[in-house]
């Protein structure tokens, strides 16, 4: 039964060989297409999210500095709190080392390391140059954030051996003319001044941090503040995977007690710009299939007209509706099929190809990925518009009437 | 007496493109095994007649009884299964899948009935293809063929499912007289042999005398 209704369809695509290339072609371009921009935005994503996590952890843990409190509530309308400020000393972490312990017995959490900020002077004869002082255990700094993969002189081996070791920034470098081996002196916010020497110089392609940051070992950077080692304003902590960051991240601020902020908050504006790139071309490249569809639609509409007589007659031989549906369904489905296989053949040539050519400089290789999410996503969604595309002709067609057809 | 086709006062109207009443009244009997035939001058309605004997016209008002059941008020879908099983419809143009070889033509109904082996289907398109003399032109596609060959294979098809009552509309249309004789001799031979019932629309007089009886139509109404 349902054998004679796919060979009645294998005929007509046999017959109308031309017709199903065209419609195939439809297909195979939305398909090609779709699946290739896809992975180009995916490309995209992978990387503009690697090089967010080389200066920020998936989870960052802080003492939000408050606007000071009055103790006692006011209760005659009289503000008991004169001219509010931030308090600086509420910006460290209690007990830090027993903290890091905790996460690090936590689930999902791969990496946990603390971190002190501070704001800087590089004093260099006459000129002066605020930068962001990082102290990070170097080691643990490395795993995290892949410190070397962006150096260009130097090592982060000499940071760990050396105390008063700096990296870095390539602007502050250019502009202060420092090179490896310099010495730089440095001067605190606490006005303690101490002398690095410069052992790593890096390259993130990210002006405001080339320009503005160094890396110096946590210990130092505590000294500058004349501060004990007890002393840590932020726990980096890294998860096993980055994409569930903004889940565990509220349950480490409750488990801590502190600020637990994860990177797709701390970066909002540059998530807000792959979120639009992601709508535009999800919106693009899903017109486009549908655009295909339209082509096979309007092509089994004219078969579907060209076979009016063929249908009037197998439904006056007793085919029901959902045979003639059948029919014209299955001839979709066929012609659906040879695109999207077609079709994911061009797009793995086309991402194959693409990932082979050399763009440079930061970018390297053009950021294009293989994404097997994004192909079963384009071959199911091929499948279901060419299924619809075939679905409305074949009802219109099932909807003959073999009587008004005959007395024509 | 068993009956294989009955009609109780049935009356058709077109709308288009005036109200106008094609059939009056029209209440009749076939029984089984009986080779009937209708006659009546152009445009008297035997077409429009036969098609909702056929169950493929539902717009009427009226009984339609076929091998006792009533027809009349059943779903598209049951009528396409009775028409599938039980009637066998030759159609007053040859109506035949084009794109499709002759024995394709005359096997499609019964690989739709899906009650036999392609096999024992083929073979029997075959038998059927070769008393109307068609055989060798059984791979042909249909639309390598004449009209008169054409129709004998659609005659070859409204006989593939053994059906109970096989319908046509001017059946011999197109056909000289030797080929006319075949297909009456088949007709008859099928009808007393094999108790099938005919009903054939026919302007042919020598066709319908030689039939079991013939029913003339004038205006819409049954005269005889
Ligand atoms: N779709 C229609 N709309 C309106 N009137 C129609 C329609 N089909 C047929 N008629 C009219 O109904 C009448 C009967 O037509 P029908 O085709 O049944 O005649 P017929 O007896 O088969 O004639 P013929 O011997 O020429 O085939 C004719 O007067 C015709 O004009
Ligand atoms: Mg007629």
């Amino acid at each position: 039964m349902s054998g004679i209704n796919s060979e009645i369809a294998f005929t007509y695509i046999n017959t109308n060989r031309k017709l199903t290339a065209v419609a195939a072609m439809g297909i195979l371009l939305g398909m090609a297409v779709y699946i290739f921009m896809n992975s180009m935005m995916a490309g995209f994503g992978k990387m503009s999210d690697d090089s967010i996590f080389k200066v920020s952890p998936h989870i960052r843990i802080f003492n939000e500095q408050k606007i000071s409190q009055p103790i006692a509530t006011d209760t005659h309308g009289l503000s008991l709190l004169v001219n509010p400020k931030i308090r600086n000393t509420q910006n460290t972490i209690l007990n830090p080392n027993r903290l890091m312990d905790l996460l690090k017995r936590q689930k999902n959490v791969s990496i946990v390391t603390p971190q002190v900020s501070q704001n800087v002077f590089f004093n260099m004869g006459m000129s002066q140059l605020s930068v962001r002082a990082v102290g990070i255990v170097p080691i643990e700094a490395e795993q995290m954030f892949s410190i070397s993969e962006s150096m260009v002189e130097g090592k982060m081996e000499n940071l760990k051996h050396n105390l008063n070791g700096i990296v870095i920034g390539s602007g502050i470098s250019e502009k202060l003319s420092l090179k490896i081996g310099d010495n730089i002196s440095v001067l605190s916010s606490k006005s303690v001044s101490r002398i690095f020497k410069v052992v790593g110089i890096f390259q993130l392609n990210n002006k405001k941090e080339d320009d503005s940051k160094a890396y110096i070992n946590l210990m130092a950077a505590q000294q500058l503040l004349k501060e004990n080692n007890a002393y840590i304003t932020d726990i980096n902590v890294n998860t096993t995977d980055a994409y569930q960051a903004k889940y565990i991240a509220p349950q480490l601020a409750a488990l801590a007690g502190y600020k637990a902020e994860d990177w797709e908050t701390a970066n909002e504006t540059l998530m807000a710009a792959s979120k639009m790139r992601k709508i535009i071309i999800t919106f693009v490249s899903t017109t486009i299939l549908i655009i295909a569809g339209f082509g096979i639609y309007n092509i089994l509409n004219m078969t579907v007209s060209q076979k009016i007589n063929d249908i009037a007659i197998l439904k006056a031989m007793g085919f029901e509706g959902r045979d003639v549906i059948r029919i014209f369904v299955t001839q979709a489905l066929v012609i659906g099929m040879i695109g999207v296989v077609l079709g994911v053949l061009v797009a793995l040539l086309m991402v194959n190809l693409l990932q082979k050519v050399y763009i440079g400089g930061d970018i390297g290789y053009f950021p294009i990925h293989f994404e097997p999410l994004k192909f079963v996503q384009g071959i199911v969604f091929g499948l279901v518009i060419t299924f619809l595309a075939g679905f409305i002709p074949a009802r219109k067609a099932a909807k003959v009437d073999p009587v008004s057809i005959f007395r024509k | 007496m068993e009956t294989a086709l009955k009609t109780e006062n049935i009356e058709k109207y077109f709308y288009d493109p005036v109200r106008f009443q094609v059939l009056h009244h029209v209440g009749f009997e076939v029984r089984k095994g009986e080779f009937l035939t209708m006659a009546g001058k152009s445009g008297c309605g035997k077409s429009t007649l036969l098609y909702i004997l056929s169950t493929m016209d539902t717009d009427y008002s009226g009984k339609l009884y076929i091998d006792d059941q009533l027809a009349t008020g059943k779903t598209l879908d049951e009528l396409a299964r009775i028409r599938n099983e039980k009637i066998g419809f030759v159609f007053q143009f040859h109506y035949l899948l084009q794109e499709f070889s002759c024995l394709k033509n005359v096997m499609i109904p019964a690989l739709r009935l899906g009650k036999r082996s392609v096999e024992e289907i083929e073979h029997k398109a075959y038998q059927k293809l070769e008393m109307l003399g068609m055989k060798e032109q059984a791979l042909k596609p249909a639309n390598k063929l004449s009209g008169g060959q054409q129709q004998r294979v659609a005659i070859a098809r409204a006989l593939i499912n053994d059906p109970l009552i096989i319908m046509g509309d001017e059946p011999t249309g197109n056909l000289d007289s030797k080929n006319t004789q075949i297909v009456f001799d088949i007709f008859q031979e099928l009808a007393r042999t094999n108790n099938q019932t005919i009903v054939a629309v026919t302007h042919d007089n020598d066709f319908a005398k030689k039939s079991d009886r013939t029913i003339e139509m004038l205006d819409g109404r049954i005269i005889n």
